[in-house]
């Protein structure tokens, strides 16, 4: 049966702002479903709050609506939009939960809509644990053992039955958030109360741990016809008790024969039914015990996920665009599988390669919070690699990562039974631990009972290490032997690890593996293991004889993507990349994109006209070219990663398109920076560079504190600090000369008002300002940090366009062809200039989204010669405002305190828009989850010098009928100004205080500034418990100030929605 | 599984192309038709079919043999192919059923395996020009010696394989479908009600067990068993199984089975046994230019529109075209539409080009062993 006809409009839900757990692979699947419905005629109305993905682009959807996720706004959406249909199936486990809302508040009667892809009856079968286990027992599938509670009292009564170690696992949670793993009834009680409280129903499965068991996942695809398929196998390099999501990964299942794998697909398929998922994909995850073959279900989502992006990517089957033609009506066999182009959806890919994802963390941000891996996620991208052979693809893999590695290197300790102790323990670290445990003569044998990872695993990665130990008995690379260089190549050791083993340099090893002829070849993802010819130039490198590359004589320039998601560096870049490749096609241009990143669209086989799934090292980009030999590669794009490359690539002699890497280091370089802004006239704050102790101490003496100081080349302020005292900056750089030196040192402005402005640029020195954003923390917070607003909401017309006009002076000095970011402060009506960063920033899409104009196309397009003249672009100034927020993965990460700063932590950021600051800033809140309250109590404990000001924020709220409770020192000013206002001690001043009141529930709004390292740590606990509450706290004294204009707004005209083609016509 | 503590070996292609790797098993030469699989798992099930007799198995799956071999998954007494091309084989086995090695067992079973081959590479090749005639070799100095052996050899077509493979004597089958083991314990099979005949023309174990556990009585004969022979046994139903070669060649059974299909007695053919129903009945086969082997190939059925994915292993197919009137095509193959079944018209006769047994693949076909039992219940 073809499409169904009763729907001609469906609205899909997005999955929000990127949060550990739910990354840019719902932007991936929401994108192709867009395109995949409109393809078939349907009007599509989307509602995302994330203004950073390509799905939100006006062109993606007939309505978008870049609005928070909450029941209120979908029924208002519902009541402007004529839809026939809710798709909550690929906007993740936000998605799903909004639908569960919106149905159980009978939206769907209301409004005369049904869900497609999955019914509300299969979604709580499938996410509550106890009725998930009831079902699995229907159909004869073990669970593990497990009990469904609500109190402590209930976990207390079962857990003789389950036993220890128990996991708890929050219900309705995502990405295992909340779960965790009770050893004994020591930390069993505490642990409950917590986990607890992460579950939106406060309910809590207790269940048997299977640690050290085999993890395995299918994801499985279902039509109406019941015509199911498994799309691909993945096995967890890492046994069961780390999250998948933060497991190494391989794919397809390696080490199961086929009965066992075969009983896992019936069992998958008889999960699909039994649950009763309509349409669409599911993952369905799995527990083996190696020594018995014994098989349980461990979970299963009934949605795509990030394990069917990665297993689209894997493979070559589009999950997300067949779930969503599936959930129209189409059955798998009515739908042509894209890559081969001449046979149906409906079969099973099969691959002749391995894959292998390797999780990417930022614990470096987090610096107290142990980097220990369990149940819950932590890991915030990934990054995904192609080889021949599982050793191949693991070396890929772990170069694709960026964290310095490239390699099994970085472990240099030499004492065997230290790290026999460390792989006991489940870290990132563990399998580079081993590497190195190997090469110092751990046996196999050993690694399997300290690690339970499984022997066919560890073989591997014995032999890996043994090659390397072999690398390192050269000296130089003029010995090497042609056949065994050739031989640890095809095992994926890369050229600088070569180098480093053997004491010679990246490109001596590269001269002398050319001189030998060991070049890779590519091959094709093409779903089938070459049974039939696919065109699609879906590619990635070997070491072998044949290659399919087959490079065209088009005119072709070549697009580095970002590689993995981390902090500081995540979708707002794939969404700058993947503009590139739309303005490259318009153009008649072929775009050829590099990328690692298994979520992301722009590693979509058919966003560009050819792919290379490739690591984002010098070795791996150069080879490319050189088959490929591109007018240009585009490194503006990317982030930080293509970034470094610029002038590695440029010294091997490959074109680059856009701003030259000359003009990169005169923005990065302090000195000759400083000598830009000298030879324009413009200023910065006082700053210097120290590579001492004694010369940091000088110039901050010289420049007066407090200062700001960071390592030189950083990107995401990491290590980024504001020191106050001769003994701070001590500290900081006994901590901050091992991320690098020199240190700068800059004069911090207090109070100063910060500014981001993006700007496009073309070859004849045009440039036009793309938007001025005001952030709304004061300046000191990193800018991906703090929330902001377009246009600027308090600064005057004059100083915007003082700001306007340095912005276009850099651009026209430094040769800028494409995108440039810079920061201003604004302090004592003078303009600094903070930064200058040529290249595509985080604010790219937002800018684009709250202007209307596509600025990385556009760039694009310049970069490629077009000026801005030709294309007809002009300054926009938007009559609606729009504000960004960020969003934190603070919860995640026990003891990490919540305050701002200027190292970045944000994963992800939202968008509110609407016709006053005060909506768009009440929606950015709402969206970022932070509900402000209408009514009820707001404290305050502010610094002295916010104390004044504090005046007005309270008198606001007392007028919106809150009740005032403050600390002693606020409650003693505000008293003093005729304000009603209760009194709480601090924490340090001993019970009752102010963490209690939160605690319990008796504080609806937080407001906390705070200055010093010691007043910092001492209100630590105060911030943490608002967090862990889920009560909106606000830190500074301008995002106290503008909630305050928020409530009152909301309050007077309640929730409006608009589609973002309504201010962009 | 380094190249330098192996011996060298070449895989050579009638068609001249030369294939360097490394040998692992027994060091010996052997010639056969080279085809590709594309299962991801199975290969000690591949290996052990007798099916692929005369063939040398190229398998797409890069890497081979990291579960070891096991008694349990043979499906044949011994290994039955003429040699295995793999990218990558495992020296170690981790599996909980493993008892031997892949080396060690092709070793034992005197069967050159070669890795270190770019199977892609050599899996376009004979997608794009057929599968065809090669050797595997350790006298990796001589590729024209092998080349003028491999030349020399019989082709495929035209081969009768199934009489070097089938049973000599007639023998009951026992054994049920493989469980899990924590099902085993409390496992009940169900008891035999009818008695059927199986025809071997190398049949794979997994059928026998899988009629075995719908509760048929099997007796398993040789492929020359006259039909009389077999209606002497007054058998509730009558299997014809899978098995190697040109189905055209097996003269003797195509009349036998002819003679059968008058007495109306149920009967169920997979794959070589299909063929051979079909052209009993009058329809031809042809060879298909690189065949279907692997575990993914979706067959609709055409009574009820649903696909299946399914086990397929066969060189030739049956000529739709050239179907009687007396048959009827019941199940297509929607990657290129060849026959993948068929029904007698009005009898309890039918048969499938695939492997409802799977073992390798996917078990989405096993409906039609209950098929065939109900076939010969309704004539109780």
């Amino acid at each position: 049966m073809p499409k169904r006809s009763d729907i001609r409009s469906v609205l899909i839900i997005g999955s929000g702002p990127i949060v550990i757990g739910q990354a840019c692979e719902f932007d991936y699947s929401g994108t192709q479903a867009c395109k995949a419905l409109r393809e078939e005629g349907i009007r599509v109305v989307l509602i995302n709050s994330n203004p950073a993905t390509i799905m939100t682009d006006p062109s993606m959807a007939d309505a978008t609506y870049v609005e928070p996720l909450t029941v209120e706004v979908l029924d208002k959406i519902l009541a402007n939009e004529n839809v026939d249909a809710i798709l909550p199936t690929l906007g993740g486990q936000t998605a799903l939960n909004l639908a569960i809302a919106a149905a159980e508040a009978g939206l769907l009667e209301k409004h005369g809509v049904q869900l497609i892809g999955a019914q509300l009856d299969s979604i709580e079968m499938a996410e509550d644990r106890e009725l998930f286990k009831q079902a699995m027992t229907r159909i004869g599938l073990s669970t593990p053992r497990s009990a469904l509670v609500t109190s402590l009292r209930e976990a207390r009564e079962c857990i003789d039955e389950v036993g220890f170690p128990a996991i708890l696992r929050p219900s309705f949670t995502m990405g295992g958030a909340g779960a965790a793993i009770a050893y004994n009834a020591q930390e069993y009680d505490k642990l409950v109360l917590w986990a607890l409280e992460q579950s939106p129903r406060t309910e809590l499965l207790v269940e048997q741990s299977v640690l050290g068991w085999k993890e395995y996942e299918l994801e499985v695809m279902r039509d109406h016809m019941d015509n199911v398929v498994i799309i691909c196998s993945i096995e967890n390099f890492d046994p069961m008790g780390i999250h998948t999501g933060d497991s190494i990964t391989v794919a397809p299942a390696l080490t199961l024969t086929d009965k066992e794998y075969q009983r896992m697909r019936d069992a998958a398929l008889a999960v699909i039914r039994e649950i009763g998922v309509d349409t669409g994909g599911s993952n369905i995850q799995f527990a083996v015990n190696p020594a018995t073959g014994e098989q349980i279900v461990i979970e299963m989502n009934p949605r795509v996920s990030r394990s069917s992006a990665l297993a689209s990517k894997a493979t070559g089957f589009p999950i997300a665009k067949l779930a969503a033609k599936l959930a129209i009506g189409y059955s798998l066999d009515e739908i042509r599988n894209d890559i081969t182009e001449v046979t149906p959806a409906s079969f099973e890919p099969t691959i002749d390669y391995v894959v292998v994802k390797m999780p990417r963390f930022t614990f470096e941000k987090f610096p107290n919070a142990t980097a220990l891996l369990g149940t819950q996620m932590k890991s915030v991208g990934e990054a995904m690699s192609i080889g021949r052979t599982f050793r191949e693809a693991l070396g890929k893999a772990v170069r694709s990562l960026e964290t310095g590695r490239d390699g099994f290197d970085l472990i240099e300790s030499d004492n065997l039974e230290e790290l026999e102790r460390a792989v006991t323990v489940m870290s990132p670290d563990r399998i580079y631990q081993l590497a190195r445990a190997f090469r110092l003569g751990l046996s196999k044998d050993r690694a399997h009972a300290l690690t339970h990872i499984d022997p066919w695993f560890l073989h591997h990665l014995h032999a890996i290490a043994l090659a390397e130990s072999e690398v390192a008995e050269l000296s130089g690379i003029e010995s090497v032997d042609v056949e065994r260089l050739r031989e640890w190549k095809r095992m994926g050791l890369s050229d600088p690890r070569i180098a480093k083993l053997c004491g010679a340099s990246a490109s001596e090893v590269r001269s002398a593996r050319h001189a030998a002829g060991i070049r890779p070849v590519y091959k094709r993802v093409d779903t089938c293991a070459a049974e039939f010819a696919a065109d699609t130039p879906y590619l990635y490198s070997t070491y072998e004889e044949e290659c399919e590359a087959a490079p065209t004589n088009a005119r072709k320039v070549i697009i580095l993507g970002g590689g993995p998601n981390r902090i500081g560096q995540g979708i707002e870049f794939d969404y700058c990349c993947v503009h590139a490749v739309m303005a490259l096609r318009e153009m008649g241009i072929e775009a050829i994109m590099v990328n690692c990143n298994p979520e992301t669209v722009s590693t979509d086989y058919d966003t560009s006209d050819r792919l290379y799934f490739e690591p984002l090292t010098l070795e791996d980009v150069l080879e490319i070219c050189d088959l490929e030999t591109p007018e240009g590669v585009i490194v503006q794009f990317g982030g930080q990663t293509p970034l470094k490359l610029a002038v590695p690539l440029q010294e091997a002699g490959v074109p680059l398109l856009g701003t030259s890497a000359d003009a990169i280091d005169r923005a990065e370089d302090r000195q000759r920076f400083g000598d830009l802004l000298s030879t324009l006239g413009l200023q910065a704050p006082p700053w210097g560079t120290a590579r001492t102790i004694d010369e940091a101490l000088k110039v901050a003496k010289e420049i007066g504190y407090p200062v700001m100081v960071r390592p030189s080349y950083v990107l995401g302020g990491r290590a980024m600090e504001r020191v106050y005292t001769e003994k701070g900056l001590t500290e900081y750089f006994a901590r901050a000369k091992d991320v690098g030196l020199p240190i700068l040192v800059d004069k911090f402005l207090s109070n100063a008002v910060e500014l981001d402005v993006d700007v496009v640029a073309d070859k004849t020195g045009a440039s036009v300002v793309g938007g001025v954003m005001e952030h709304i923390e004061e300046a000191g917070i990193h800018s991906g940090d703090s929330a902001c607003s377009l246009p600027a909401y308090s600064l005057g017309s004059d100083v915007i366009a003082n700001v306007k006009s340095q912005a276009r002076a850099i651009a026209r000095e430094l040769g800028v062809v494409g995108l440039m970011n810079m920061q201003f402060a604004v302090a004592g009506g003078e303009v600094y200039i903070i930064e200058v960063n040529p290249r595509a920033s985080r604010t790219v899409p937002f800018v684009s989204k709250a202007v209307g104009t596509p600025l990385a196309k556009i760039a694009a397009k310049l970069m490629m010669g077009k000026t801005l003249e030709e294309l007809a672009i002009e300054e926009t100034v938007p009559e609606h405002v729009s504000v960004k927020e960020s969003v934190f993965p603070f919860v995640k990460f026990d003891a990490v305190d919540t305050i701002l700063g200027p190292e970045m932590r944000s994963t992800g950021e939202v968008m509110g828009i609407d016709a006053t600051f005060a909506h768009a800033f009440s929606k950015a809140q709402e969206a970022a989850g932070n509900v402000l309250p209408s009514s009820g109590t707001a404290f305050l404990s502010l610094r002295n010098e916010d104390k004044a000001a504090g005046l007005d924020i309270a008198r606001g709220l007392t007028e919106l009928g809150f009740s005032l409770l403050a600390t002693h020192g606020t409650a003693d000013h505000l008293q003093d100004a005729g304000l009603e206002v209760a009194r709480i001690n601090k924490v340090l001043e001993g019970h009752p205080h102010c963490v209690d009141s939160i605690a319990n529930g008796d504080v609806n709004i937080v407001f906390n500034t705070t200055e010093g390292t010691q007043a910092i740590a001492d209100s630590h606990s105060l911030r943490r418990a608002a967090l862990t509450c889920g009560i909106s706290y606000f830190t500074t004294m301008r995002a106290a100030r503008a909630a305050v204009s928020a409530i009152a707004a909301r309050t007077q005209d309640g929730v409006r929605v608009q589609a973002l083609q309504h201010y962009h016509p | 599984m380094t190249i330098d503590t192996q011996q060298a070996a070449v895989l050579v292609l009638e068609n001249g192309r030369v294939f360097r790797g490394s040998s692992f098993g027994p060091a010996v030469e052997r010639i056969g038709e080279v085809v590709f699989n594309t299962a991801l798992a199975g290969y000690q099930e591949i290996l052990s079919d007798p099916s692929y007799a005369g063939q040398i198995v190229v398998m797409t799956a890069p890497q081979i043999g990291n579960t070891g071999i096991n008694r349990e998954d043979m499906e044949g007494a011994k290994l039955h192919c003429s040699g295995l091309v793999v990218r990558e084989a495992s020296p170690v086995t981790s599996n909980w059923r493993s008892e031997t090695s892949l080396s060690e067992f092709l070793s034992e079973q005197t069967t050159p395996g070669i890795e270190g081959i770019d199977t892609r590479a050599l899996t376009r090749v004979l997608r794009d020009e057929g599968a065809m005639r090669g050797a595997i070799s350790t006298d990796v100095e001589d590729v024209e010696g092998i080349l003028a052996r491999v030349k020399a050899s019989p082709s495929m077509e035209g081969q009768d394989l199934a009489s070097t493979v089938s049973c000599t004597e007639s023998y009951q089958w026992h054994e049920p479908k493989w469980v899990p083991p924590e099902f085993a314990k409390n496992r009940e099979v169900v008891a035999t009600r009818f008695n059927v005949v199986a025809y071997d023309f190398g049949v794979k174990r997994s059928i026998l067990r899988d009629l075995r556990s719908v509760g048929c009585n099997v007796t398993v004969v040789g492929l020359k068993t006259p039909a009389s022979e077999v209606l002497a046994r007054k058998p509730h139903g009558i299997f014809l199984s899978n098995g190697p070669g040109d189905p055209a060649a097996v003269a003797s059974a195509i009349d036998a089975v002819r003679e059968l299909v008058a007495s109306k007695t149920p009967m169920f053919g997979i794959c070589l046994g299909h063929q051979i129903l079909s052209l009993a009945l009058g329809a031809k086969t042809y060879k298909l230019p690189f065949g279907h082997h692997g575990g993914n190939h979706p067959v609709m059925d055409l009574s009820t529109r649903k696909v299946e994915i399914t086990s397929q292993n066969h060189g030739f197919a049956v000529e739709e075209s050239s179907l009687p009137d007396t048959l009827r095509c019941s199940h297509k193959n929607l990657y290129d539409d060849t026959v993948e079944g068929i029904e007698v018209v009005d009898s309890p006769v039918f048969s499938v080009q695939y492997h409802p047994e799977a073992s390798p693949g996917p078990h989405d076909a096993s409906y039609l062993f209950r098929r065939f039992v109900d076939r010969m219940q309704s004539l109780q």
